[in-house]
């Protein structure tokens, strides 16, 4: 599969999916008006990894700002990713906050406690 | 007809107004909005954490205003804009306001009124459940929002959201939200 490589925009964020690796990132802000039309290149792209997924993928998120619209995309991820876990794939979601930013925990707990997948929220210590 | 929509802002205390905009609400706006109050933040060393906040309230409602306004009325001014709102952002003593404004249909007041009401009456914790409830269980519309945005507004606030409605004729009102964004400690 080919990787999906794209370079962050004041709006929208860096991603970056290997699936030779496992390793998938979001990186930086996810604020555009139109978040569907971003994502929904990104949960295609995991719908096809769900079919030969490795035996372990790392997802890490690393937000500093998303919209409420993105918020509803980024849970579609998510669901993507419950799927791969559910068919018995090891799946690992690293959710990064800064340290003051406490609607960022928040907003990460809200998804481990909709999706079922292990979550790790880890503090970036400035 | 008398009707002014900057009437609301001035008998308000105007001081402070570190950004006034009326006019269409479209992506580059949006941009240059973001841009320059995240620079004055900047600017006057706001802490993070307050900037953050204000920050993320100002794209909800910002783009509140570019999914959901509805059409100007045929008679007012400014024809040009398809997507017209208003919007302030004020320095006061504890953080920011941030004063938005859109034309209504008087057939669309009672909906977004009874939400309002909803998201005032709630508690903090309850407001939290009807963001994942919502999250999780509605779609995102034609129009492309995802009906999260006030919720999002008050829960990042933790305030009360103020707001008004100011008939323009009979088929239009004229709509404030009136947020403020501060510092003070949520339990």
């Amino acid at each position: 599969m080919e990787p999906i490589i794209i370079e962050g925009t004041p709006k929208t964020p860096t991603v970056k999916f290997d699936a030779t690796e496992g390793v998938f990132e979001i990186k930086g802000r996810s604020i555009p008006e139109n978040s569907v039309e971003f994502y929904k290149p990104l949960v295609d792209w995991l719908d096809s990894y769900k079919e030969t997924p490795l035996t372990k993928t790392v997802v890490n998120i690393r937000l500093e700002y998303f919209n409420t619209s993105s918020s509803k995309c980024i849970l579609d991820v998510f669901k993507k990713l419950e799927a791969i876990h559910k068919a018995k794939n090891e799946v690992e979601v690293n959710w990064y906050y800064e340290e003051d930013d406490e609607d960022m925990l928040e907003a990460g707990e809200d998804y481990e406690s909709i999706i079922r997948v292990p979550f790790k929220m880890i503090e970036i210590v400035e | 007809m008398g009707f002014d929509i900057e009437n609301y802002i001035n008998d308000k205390d105007k001081s402070n107004v570190i950004l006034f905009y009326k006019g269409n609400v479209d992506s580059d706006v949006i941009n240059h909005v973001l841009d320059t109050v995240e620079d004055k933040m900047v600017e006057v060393n706001e802490q993070s954490k307050l900037r953050k906040k204000v920050y993320n309230v100002l794209v909800e409602s910002l783009q509140n205003l570019y999914h959901h306004v509805d059409k100007v009325p045929e008679d007012f001014e400014d024809q040009s804009a398809d997507k017209f709102g208003m919007l302030v952002v004020q320095k006061v003593d504890s953080g920011y306001k941030i004063i938005t404004g859109n034309f209504v249909h008087a057939e669309n007041i009672d909906k977004l009124e009874e939400k309002i009401k909803r998201i005032n009456r709630s508690s903090h914790e309850e407001i939290k459940e009807l963001y994942k409830f919502i999250l999780n269980h509605q779609r995102i519309s034609a129009k492309g929002g995802g009906g999260l945005g006030l919720v999002d507004i008050a829960r990042k606030t933790g305030n009360k959201l103020e707001y008004s409605f100011k008939e323009y004729n009979d088929k239009y009102s004229f709509f404030y939200l009136d947020i403020l964004v501060d510092e003070r400690e949520q339990s």
